[in-house]
């Protein structure tokens, strides 16, 4: 059963992503990185992480996908196709790929991974706990360090989306 | 573990949806299909973490805390990226890479 939930999610995440980078229509091409986001999420689901799937849903197929698709909606009208590259670029761009695939596939399958059998359910408390200790293999500085670049990228967002320079706009005021 | 699947299998999933990634990246002309090209290669490094953390190594956690933190990386870098795309819509009209010369206003 579960195997056969993993052959499909497998086919909606590689088909949908294909269509994502080649479809024409912009806000198409979104649609489907979002039905790639889900099916990842799904593979989440299946190895027993819900609390990464959950992360997965809410950021990605909900945070990240809007901003998105907000923004294409501001820079293009819904109509207008994408222009492709010279089709002598996407068969080499493509080849490329193919044979960095190659040497990943046979780098992978020529090594022994020591696989560990475990039915293991990791609850959010674990996570939440390894986060926030202090000892040995804690991750409190990290998490500390993450809130703060988030906050930064939000401020520098704000800004930067903003567009005019803050100081000249005060002194037209006063 | 998912029953019956082996590591293969899944990292063989993961490295096509890399090279998927690999192959937008390029031969896109706009930016926010470049971002979504990106957004493809973190994701299939994110799987990656977890199921080698969950086949190999499953009583710890390093590889969940990692993935937590390159989402949220990605998450930060993705608003930033739009907030200059929109700010560079305003200034050229265009968001073609090939019309992108400013990188200041």
């Amino acid at each position: 059963m579960e195997q056969i939930i993993f052959y499909i999610l497998a086919f909606i995440i590689i088909v949908f992503a294909i269509a994502s980078v080649s479809s024409r229509k912009m806000l198409r091409s979104v649609i489907y990185l979002l039905f790639v986001l889900i099916g990842i999420s799904g593979i989440y689901f299946l190895i027993d992480y819900n609390f990464l799937a959950a992360i997965q849903l809410t950021v990605y197929a909900g945070g990240v996908i809007v901003l998105l698709i907000f923004s294409v909606m501001l820079v293009h009208h819904i109509e207008m196709e994408l222009e492709l590259a010279k089709v002598s670029k996407r068969i080499l761009v493509g080849i490329a790929s193919l044979l960095g695939l190659g040497v990943f596939l046979t780098t992978i399958y020529s090594h022994e991974f020591t696989v560990v059998e475990n039915s293991i359910t990791t609850t959010t408390e674990d996570i939440g706990l390894g986060l926030l200790s202090y000892e040995a293999g804690g991750f409190i500085l990290p998490f500390e360090v993450i809130s703060i670049l988030l906050l930064a990228s939000m401020i520098g967002a704000i800004i930067i989306a903003k567009g005019t320079k803050l100081t000249t706009k005060k002194n037209d005021t006063v | 573990m998912i029953a019956g699947i082996s590591i293969y299998e899944i990292l063989t999933v993961t490295s096509i949806l890399f090279f998927i990634g690999v192959y937008g990246f390029i031969t896109r002309k706009n930016l926010i299909s470049i971002l979504m090209s990106v957004e493809l290669i973190l994701n299939s490094t994110v799987i990656n973490f977890v199921i080698i953390n969950k086949y190999l190594y499953p009583d710890m956690l390093q590889g969940v805390f990692f993935s937590i933190f390159i989402i949220a990386v990605a998450a930060a870098e993705t608003a930033l990226a739009i907030a200059i795309i929109i700010n560079l819509y305003r200034q050229i009209n265009s968001v073609e890479v090939k019309d992108t010369e400013i990188m200041k206003y």
